[in-house]
């Protein structure tokens, strides 16, 4: 125990004589908070629109209207022709382009309506779908107002739509609490797998396994000051979420570091086998990038696993993030209980056991 | 008992054989030197009997454990000094004294008067970082570490590398202070000059052990006349000196080349086929170990 404490006494000192580590671990998690939230929203905002009005009606003036008032648009207003928009299109300028037709009002309660036309920049194509169909919802809510004007049905009113657990439909609160997880995997996992190797670069570890430490106990001290500073960054970045956007977890804060504390148990276990299987420093970045971005990409971070194909779901089960985003958002926005979620909490917990028994059985003093 | 024994030990790396059926012995208390250029095997052997490698075959035991089963017997005695500097270059001296010196449950108290002599010279600069110090200041310190929890056998891969004439000549009267203090000392070193200084050494090449015995024995067991021969220009001095009559050897040895002969060898007629070579000059001389470790590497 005085050797386990010794060793963790000299990291500590390591740690905080680097002349960058400790800035960055309190840094860090406020960058990740301040600005990630803001810039990976799959909101589609700013879609730049134009309008061709043919009609010239009264009708068409309130769609022109409602188009401006609406928050997702900025409406490019000096296009005469529809050619001149099209040019614009394809230059990026804007995109989308709205013709309301010749007569469009005189007709629309006839038995041939004019058709009004969107057309839309699909290069990006979520903004381009999106896009659209907020210009549908628009112009379909002008539309039936107008129509209540001429009939007594109120359509709009048949349908009531509740937005569960995040009422306001804000990407933002969904996507911070899973971007704890970069702070973790980037901590505990990528530092911790680097200070590793790079005590095999720079010989220290021969020095060292000539003395009679154990392995585990090398290895736990390796762990032990990362474990620490990853609690430490996820509470830093729990009170940045509650002080700049008002979120805080619905459920307990027992599971949120429950499972915090299981995640970084298990990815420091993974890190340390990428170190151990390592020689050098570059060996581990790239190992460590490789799979990061298999972690980003495939754990829900970013996109629903629920609409990628069966395989790719079937792979996700075997990810450790996967798991702790779930858990997280859950906490965070449903108030769920370990109750709730502790298939979860025992998928985490058998990738701690797994990815600490490959770094026990990776790391060898001889060879 | 040795200190050190070694029986048929052999170890590769793929195809390449790094020591090939080694086998000595180290007495209890000896300055015990393996000399030989880079690639002889040294440090291989170094990381075997520090524990760090296991053998391909044969065995060997230090201090009485054997390396394979007793590993952590071993590393509980002895001290081993890297060729390349291993300590934390981040950590101050002392805080790198105290970290090793507590790994062992030891502290710097403890075993001040054994590295005294040597921790006295960099103790002034004890506050500063490991990695900002001198060449000759690292190795005291590495070697300060090496000895401060108060091992029975020191193991120093080549511990002057790199390290200036002077401080090379002190830090091998360090090493005889050790010796004298009852520490079994195995060190190596690509530097002939520096074996006379062994109680008995290891010629080593291509991971083979050539002869062992004492510096003097070494030298002594040199049986053919040796002359060292100069002029101005050496590199024609050399290709006309091969040529001659009873000439087994001739290689370039600092300032002169090194002349070895056998018995049909005539002083006389060598001096007449030069004569017409400006400042040609010929003396006898006496062998040194690398007179003995060329001769050794040729049969």
């Amino acid at each position: 125990m005085r050797q386990l404490y010794i060793l963790i006494q000299k990291e500590f000192i390591q740690i905080f004589r680097n002349p960058l580590l400790p800035k960055l671990i309190i840094i860090f998690p406020i960058m990740v908070m301040l600005v990630m939230p803001w810039v990976t929203t799959m909101d589609v905002r700013n879609v730049g629109v134009t309008i061709i009005d043919e009609d010239c009606s009264s009708l068409s003036r309130h769609i022109i209207s409602d188009i401006r008032a609406a928050e997702y648009f900025s409406l490019n207003d000096n296009v005469k022709t529809h050619n001149e928009a099209l040019t614009l299109l394809e230059d990026c300028k804007v995109d989308a382009i709205v013709l309301i037709p010749r007569h469009f009002e005189r007709d629309l309660l006839s038995q041939d309506p004019q058709k009004l036309d969107i057309s839309a920049n699909a290069v990006n194509a979520t903004k381009g779908m999106l896009g659209s169909q907020y210009l549908i919802l628009t112009i379909g809510s002008t539309l039936s107002n107008y129509n209540n004007h001429l009939t007594a049905a109120k359509t709009s009113d048949l349908i009531v739509i509740q937005n569960r657990f995040n009422p306001t439909l804000n990407y933002r609160h969904l996507m911070i609490p899973a971007l704890m997880i970069m702070l973790l995997i980037l901590i505990c996992g990528f530092l911790s797998a680097i200070n590793i190797v790079s005590e095999k670069e720079n010989g220290t570890i021969e020095q060292i396994n000539v003395t009679p430490i154990g392995k585990v106990t090398f290895i736990l001290a390796k762990l032990i000051p990362f474990w620490f500073i990853g609690l430490f960054v996820v509470s830093i970045a729990m009170i940045v979420a509650w002080a700049v956007y008002d979120l805080s977890p619905t459920g307990s804060l027992g599971s949120i570091y429950l499972a915090t504390i299981l995640f970084i148990l298990g990815f420091s276990g993974f890190g340390v086998s990428v170190a151990n299987l390592s020689d050098n420093i570059q060996q581990t970045m790239f190992v460590m990038f490789f799979f990061i971005i298999i972690f980003v990409l495939l754990s829900g971070l970013l996109t629903p696993i629920s609409s990628m194909p069966e395989w790719a779901q079937n792979f996700t089960t075997i990810l450790p993030p996967r798991y702790y985003i779930d858990i997280m958002r859950a906490v965070y926005l449903k108030g769920s209980t370990i109750a709730d979620l502790w298939p979860n909490f025992v998928a985490l917990g058998v990738f701690v056991i797994v990815f600490n028994a490959l770094a026990a059985f990776t790391y060898k003093k001889q060879s | 008992m040795s200190a050190i024994v070694v029986e048929n030990i052999s170890k590769s790396f793929g195809k390449t054989k790094a020591l090939d059926n080694i086998s000595f012995n180290v007495k209890r208390g000896e300055l015990f030197g393996l000399i030989g250029p880079d690639g002889a095997g040294k440090t291989t052997l170094f990381r075997l009997l520090t524990t760090l490698y296991t053998p391909d075959s044969g065995r060997a035991s230090v201090d009485g454990f054997d390396i394979v089963n007793q590993y952590r017997s071993i590393r509980e005695r002895v001290g081993y000094m890297p060729g390349q500097f291993s300590l934390y270059q981040d950590l101050t001296v002392e805080e790198n004294l105290n970290f090793f010196a507590a790994l062992f449950d030891s502290n710097l108290k403890n075993s001040y008067d054994l590295i005294a002599p040597i921790y006295r010279q960099i103790e002034p600069f004890k506050n500063r970082k490991a990695g900002k110090l001198s060449g000759g200041m690292k190795q005291k310190l590495a070697l300060s570490c090496a000895l401060i929890h108060h091992p029975s056998i020191l193991f120093l891969d080549e511990p002057t590398t790199g390290v200036d004439a002077v401080s090379r000549n002190e830090f091998w009267d360090m090493l005889s202070d050790l010796k004298n203090r009852g520490i079994t000392i195995l060190v190596s070193t690509p530097y002939m000059d520096e074996a006379s200084r062994c109680n008995r050494i290891a010629l080593c090449n291509e991971g083979r052990i050539m002869r062992i015995d004492t510096p003097d024995n070494i030298v002594a067991t040199f049986d053919s006349a040796l002359y060292a021969i100069k002029a101005d220009n050496m590199y024609q001095l050399l290709l006309s000196a091969r040529n001659q009559p009873g000439i087994t050897n001739c290689y370039p040895f600092g300032e002169t080349h090194h002349l070895v002969v056998d018995n049909n060898f005539d002083i006389d007629s060598f001096k007449t086929a030069h004569a017409d070579i400006k400042g040609f000059d010929i003396m006898p001389m006496r062998p040194t170990i690398e007179d003995m470790f060329i001769k050794l590497m040729r049969q």
